[in-house]
């Protein structure tokens, strides 16, 4: 259990809390995508870290080697990382959409607008 | 790629945030390239550091680039993240140590796609192998979520077109 | 951008190249690192990488929205297409081994597929967010 074994998951934690805490930290919707966006990549780190085998090589087979890093983490993360370039295409467009709707993608203004409209529709009725 | 980090989350111009995770995107497949992750390392580079790049562009292109003051005070996201970084050192320090050929995920089932993939597929490069034979099915419901995100955008941006239209008429 | 003769005929010099690196990437994908995915990545960077030089209109011509829209939807088509065959010719889906006599080349046949499929959609559906954002940007409020 000493620091040098488990120094990749620090910089794993590391990364994660700080794509969490732009998430949450932050009211523009595009820096919310970029803070998901790095908690999806320590996210690939946690995966790849533990398949790598210190004097393994990458997975393709040859007669010369032995040892290989685990494909398997590999295969898992190939596809996250192309799922997460399509959702966060989605999800630019529905910023794009709501920057439209609400002439801003500040998180605060959007709801003070929605209360707005809310109490506009109150005393309309 | 901390650096980055730090100066990502504190920066406010929209542009340098953009810029900045191109950035990091190439150290990561860098670090990628190092921990022998070769085809994730390729679709890192070219997915995370030029597509996404160009789409936040493009999106920033539709939206303004400065981000606002933030109201508060961010000592509660703060709080939050601290207590998170406690649980999760907490639960790192009962995973396997780095580099541990007896870690469970060395053992379970990848020797048997190390040792027969060859003979069974003929593919040497084991990655293409898993991906596309062993788990055949993962990859199909992928290729059909990537499909169904290009709809979704498609049906998202393509409305205000038609509405205009209408009007127009 | 448009009237950068540097960068036009540097981009004419280049593009070739990438598409090519796409196909490498596409073909070799079973013996080197690559495959679908990023080969269609890849084809999809070029084709941007033509519209940011030339003008989206120029792009727009070249691969026109249509096929781009064909190409989202066949990629799953022949992804699932390969899936049917393994029924059709007497074994389970997605089974590649009854994709041929020998059962090695059969696999073999099935992968390439799959990885063709793969990679047309992912270049379509890149191209098309693509195409989707820069319209929209240059639609008149």
């Amino acid at each position: 259990m000493s620091i040098g074994t488990h120094f990749s998951y620090a910089v794993t934690v590391f990364l994660m809390v700080a794509g969490l805490f732009i998430v949450i930290a932050r009211g523009n919707l595009i820096k919310k995508l970029v803070g998901l966006a790095i908690f999806q990549t320590s996210v690939y780190l946690l995966y790849i870290v533990p398949g790598k085998l210190i004097g393994g090589t990458a997975p393709i087979l040859d007669d010369r080697f032995k040892l290989y890093s685990n494909p398997l983490p590999h295969v898992l993360i190939l596809t996250a990382i192309v799922v997460g370039v399509a959702t966060l295409a989605l999800g630019l467009a529905l910023a794009v959409r709501i920057r439209e709707a609400y002439d801003t993608i500040e998180e605060d203004d959007i709801l003070a607008r929605d209360v707005d409209d809310c109490g506009a529709d109150r005393q309309g009725k | 790629m901390a650096i980055a980090v730090v100066v990502l989350a504190r920066s406010r111009n929209l542009f340098a945030v953009v810029v900045l995770m191109g950035i990091y995107s190439f150290l990561m497949a860098t670090v990628l390239v190092a921990l022998d992750a070769v085809d994730v390392a390729m679709t890192e580079a070219s997915v995370g550091a030029g597509i996404s790049t160009v789409l936040l562009l493009g999106a920033l292109h539709l939206c303004k680039s400065e981000e606002a003051k933030p109201l508060r005070k961010p000592w509660l996201p703060l709080a939050v993240s601290a207590s998170i970084v406690g649980m999760l050192v907490f639960g790192a320090l009962g995973l396997p140590a780095f580099s541990d050929p007896t870690a469970p995920m060395h053992t379970h089932v990848v020797p048997r796609y190390l040792n027969d993939a060859m003979r069974e597929t003929g593919v040497p490069n084991v990655v293409t192998a898993v991906l596309a034979s062993y788990r055949g099915y993962d990859t199909l419901g992928e290729t059909t979520v990537v499909f169904t995100a290009g709809i979704g955008v498609i049906a998202l941006l393509r409305r205000r077109r038609n509405t205009k239209q209408e009007t127009a008429k | 951008m448009k009237h950068d003769l540097i960068l036009r005929v540097a981009a004419k010099l280049l593009i070739p190249f990438i598409l090519l690196f796409a196909l490498y990437v596409q073909f070799h994908g079973d013996f080197g690192p690559g495959g679908g995915f990023q080969a269609g990545v890849i084809i999809a960077a070029a084709v941007i990488f033509y519209a940011l030089i030339y003008g989206v209109e120029a792009a727009r011509k070249a691969m026109p929205d249509r096929l781009v829209e064909t190409m989202l939807a066949s990629g799953v088509l022949i992804y699932a297409g390969v899936g049917l065959m393994g029924l059709v010719m007497g074994g389970n889906y997605l089974d590649y081994f009854v994709l041929d006599r020998d059962p090695v080349l059969g696999q073999h046949r099935g992968i390439f597929w799959v990885e063709v499929g793969v990679a047309v959609t992912v270049s379509g559906v890149m191209l098309k967010v693509f195409y989707m954002f820069v319209s929209r940007g240059r639609d008149p409020e």
